[in-house]
């Protein structure tokens, strides 16, 4: 399982194809997502949800996201 | 069965007449992405595939950008797609019309889903060796296969769903064992076996043999080895668009069908009987 095939051609191996992250919207809301590269984490600012990406992999399930509290 | 149902699709998608800049594997556990890494020919059809699927593990293994997502809750923008290949998943799906209504948000006008799920003759042979097997040592039964769709169902939902041009076709295949045991490991490994689990008691052991000798009894070949029904079901639907073919309304006719076949227009005359078809 830790044996991710890097995509072929533009992205790095860890982090998200850029062209998947410009589709992506946040599955409860269906709203815009931030990209905080250094975190490695979506943020649905409309569902005050942060989702995880590991080894390059969104994992777009609200069960598994990070809730925000306060303002961010 | 995953690679066959990808290797489907593919088949599929080699006789539409256009290729796909953006493409979505949906469920299938990254089936299609490999066949498209092993193939120059898939990989010029579709330009750029993203898989999905709601388990990382089943990505592990999968070349390309890939996201771990809810078929039923899609987390794509609409008209994000060109195409949405669906290989063996959708079949596992509690709301499969909200999923494919989803589906066809996510595509382009004139997007095209490509979709493969077990139908109802799936493991027909199973089915009756369990439920015999249970009922006759515990006088009861439970369901222990997943339920499967049938052919009309689905053609009905891809057209409630809003697809332009639906069509569903089934595919019988017999798959061959070595024994019963094989069957079990086989549905195991494609996480077919444990969708009901949780909703009946735990299936016994005495039971589990005395369907395998059942099975073993009734469905072997003269060689031993033992037969398995799996039914694929196809579906093929376009997201509507304007340049696709549609019935034309009633009466808006710009040529008379006697023009066309040479012949003198004349009237029907009095109708035969009452009703029409």
């Amino acid at each position: 399982m830790t044996d991710p095939t890097d995509p072929p051609g533009d992205a790095a191996p860890h982090e998200p194809d850029p062209r998947l992250l410009e589709i992506l919207v946040c599955p409860v809301t269906r709203g815009p997502l931030e990209y905080d590269r250094d975190a490695q984490e979506l943020v649905s600012k409309s569902a005050r949800l942060a989702y995880p990406i590991r080894d390059g992999i969104p994992i777009m399930l609200p069960e598994e996201a990070r809730e925000l509290d306060g303002e961010s | 069965m995953r690679a066959r149902a990808a290797e489907e699709l593919l088949d599929r998608l080699r006789d539409v007449n256009r290729s796909f800049a953006r493409g979505l594997e949906l469920g299938g556990g990254g089936a299609f992405a490999r066949l498209r890494a092993a193939s120059a020919e898939a990989g010029d059809k579709v330009a750029w595939l993203a898989s999905a699927d709601l388990s990382a593990a089943a990505l592990a293994r999968t070349p390309g950008p890939r996201v771990v997502a809810d078929e039923e809750r899609l987390t794509f923008m609409d008209a994000a797609f060109d195409v949405v290949l669906a290989p063996l998943s959708l079949h596992w799906t509690n709301d499969l019309p909200g999923a494919l209504i989803q589906i066809r948000h996510v595509l382009k006008p004139d997007g095209l889903f490509l979709g493969a799920l077990l139908g109802g003759a799936t493991l027909t042979e199973l089915r009756g060796c369990l439920l015999d097997a249970e009922a006759e040592l515990t006088g009861g039964a439970a369901a222990r296969v997943s339920p499967a769709a049938d052919l009309a169902d689905v053609a009905g939902l891809l057209q409630r769903a809003g697809f332009a041009l639906p069509v569903a076709d089934a595919d019988v295949l017999t798959v061959r064992y070595a024994d019963p045991f094989a069957l079990l490991r086989d549905l195991r490994a494609l996480g077919e076996t444990a969708a009901l689990a949780e909703r009946s008691p735990a299936l016994r052991r005495e039971v589990l043999a005395r369907a395998a000798a059942l099975y073993a009894q009734r469905h072997a070949d003269p060689d031993g080895r033992v037969r398995a029904t799996f039914e694929m079901i196809f579906l093929t639907g376009w997201a509507p668009h304007e340049s696709q073919p549609r019935p034309l309304k009633p009466g808006a006719a710009a040529t008379r069908l006697a023009d066309a076949l040479g012949v003198t227009e004349r009237s029907a005359g009095e109708k035969t009987g009452p009703g029409r078809r």
